[in-house]
């Protein structure tokens, strides 16, 4: 699924960004880019926060984050994700649930 | 805030409303946190609720719940590529009220619970989100916030912050979840006219129906899919092992399109308008999986003590057990006028083993292993199934002994005798 599609569906929720503040960040770079062979992140992300660059670098963006927690407890080998939820109010506020 | 309360219930999910209304209805001052814009703007689930566990809580919960359809029909699927096997289960006995189990919009159906919760006089606390849990030594004595500008105390704290639950990580009372213990959940809400809704699963009224589905979906991961019918909308859903989905490098986005397009889902969604997109992950690892519940000055309750039996597709009803359980241990120690000790909060564990939470817990113990290292339950039987049915109801000329000596061999083939007969043994040890 290019991420695209999910930009797509992602469009039809609801967030309020904490601009400037993401709750969840990458620890070490570097770790992602030369350490983990997998990069499992960049594919089992519901909602496609992270992406993998052409020069094998790791970025995420957490705007349409939906806090399910996947990329924490995925990343087991390297503990590489500094995970949050974010401020009270912010992030994703669902309509339905 | 100077103010310490009696308890603090951190979340506004189930469980969390669940302890809140019963200790504040039990004359305690209670405070709840939620994070959420509004109780249930974080909270993701199916959703089905069965009726008994909240009846236990508010006994007429149906006269202004929020509740879409009431369950006549049970569908189970099992799918290959382009057809599906199933059974389905109609009654009108479930078309009788009291009704044993509804469809719900989580988001208005925990802002309802949320109410009544007011209502019995807890104060809660919106767009909050606790960072920490305040100790003194070893015991839970509070709280700190993002946003109250400080601590705020109580005698007791119940987490019940989810799955996730980020504040019993930090303190150290239970490691961090592992991908075998967890599954994730994707789903969308699809809406339609209510008469295309109820003309499409022959329905009427406020009756509903829900499909449960296992198979090729999963693409061999150990999961499920859903299709439950709302009032004029329908949720479609499909959750796997997030330890298959990691092993696998499976998209979960790819996998509910995938599932959405099968030729047996497909014309049922029809002309819907999709309007949220969802995740989620449920505790599924079962009861080995459960952390340490209580301690000096806390519980934990729902999603966060890991309470779901995968087994039943239940989950909303061991949270709301769960978290009356923990408020009446709280009622009977205050009465008693006993601290909150490790000691005497052992009986929260006591009353939860004496309930059907841990009973079925256990029941069920050994199942997520065993489907785990057994993939053939979610792939090669619904193969099988499917083309033996195709095989028997395909008139060709072909008498219908040679027809099933043909399916006899398909299974032989694909898992061997003793295989089958090992298949067999692990699915009835799986729910024994």
């Amino acid at each position: 699924m290019s991420n695209a599609k999910i930009e797509e569906k992602l469009f039809q929720n609801r967030y309020r960004v904490d601009a400037g503040r993401p709750h969840i960040g990458i620890k070490n770079a570097d770790i992602c880019a030369d350490e983990c062979r997998t990069q499992q992140c960049t594919v089992c992300c519901p909602a496609g926060c992270y992406t993998l660059e052409g020069n094998g670098r790791v970025v995420l963006i957490t705007d349409g984050c939906l806090e399910c927690g996947t990329c924490r407890v995925i990343c087991e080998d390297y503990r590489n994700i500094n995970w949050e939820y974010p401020r009270g109010g912010y992030g994703i506020l669902f309509k339905f649930g | 805030m100077a103010t310490k309360f009696d308890a603090i219930v951190v979340g506004a999910g189930p469980s969390g409303n669940a302890a809140a209304y019963t200790l504040a209805k039990s004359g305690l001052k209670v405070l709840q946190i939620e994070r959420g814009e509004y109780p249930g703007s974080k909270n993701v689930q199916g959703a089905i609720l069965y009726s008994d566990a909240l009846e236990k809580i508010i006994p007429d919960f149906r006269e202004d719940a929020p509740l879409e359809r009431h369950i006549i029909e049970q569908r189970l699927w099992v799918l290959d590529d382009e057809s599906f096997i199933g059974s389905h289960y109609r009654s009108d006995s479930f078309n009788k009220p009291p009704y044993n189990r509804y469809t719900i919009i989580r988001a208005q159906f925990d802002k309802w619970f949320s109410q009544k919760v007011q209502q019995a006089g807890a104060l809660l606390i919106c767009e909050t989100t606790v960072s920490d849990l305040l100790m003194d030594g070893d015991r839970v004595v509070g709280v700190q916030t993002d946003r109250l500008g400080g601590s705020v105390y109580a005698d007791v704290v119940i987490l019940a912050d989810g799955v996730n639950s980020i504040l019993a990580r930090k303190a150290g009372f239970r490691p961090e979840l592992r991908p075998g213990d967890v599954a994730l959940a994707v789903k969308e809400i699809h809406f339609l006219p209510q008469e295309v809704v109820e003309s499409r699963f022959n329905i009427s009224g406020d009756a509903g129906v829900v499909i449960e589905m296992v198979g090729k979906i999963t693409k061999g991961m150990m999961g499920t899919g859903f299709l439950y019918t709302n009032k004029e909308s329908l949720t479609i859903g499909v959750g796997c092992m997030l330890s298959d989905f990691k092993k696998q490098k499976c998209s979960p986005n790819q996998l509910l399109e995938d599932m959405k397009a099968h030729p047996s889902i497909r014309p049922l969604m029809e002309g819907g308008e999709m309007k949220e997109y969802a995740a989620h992950l449920i505790p599924e690892g079962g009861y080995n999986a459960i952390p340490k519940i209580y301690g000096d000055g806390w519980m934990i309750v729902g999603d966060a003590g890991m309470f779901v039996n995968a087994a039943h597709r239940e989950g909303s009803n061991l949270a709301m057990t769960s978290g009356r359980l923990a408020a009446e241990t709280v009622i009977e120690l205050a009465a008693a006028k006993k601290a909150f000790t490790t000691k005497n909060l052992a009986l929260y564990r006591n009353k939860l083993d004496a309930s059907f939470v841990m009973k079925d817990l256990k029941k069920y113990r050994n199942m997520p292993q065993i489907f785990h290292r057994n993939p053939q339950f979610f792939t090669t039987y619904p193969e099988l199934l499917n083309k033996a049915a195709h095989t028997m109801l395909t008139v060709d000329g072909v008498d219908k002994k040679t027809k099933e000596k043909q399916v006899r061999n398909s299974f032989k083939q694909k898992r061997s005798l003793f295989g089958l007969m090992g298949d067999a043994y692990k699915m009835w040890r799986a729910f024994e």
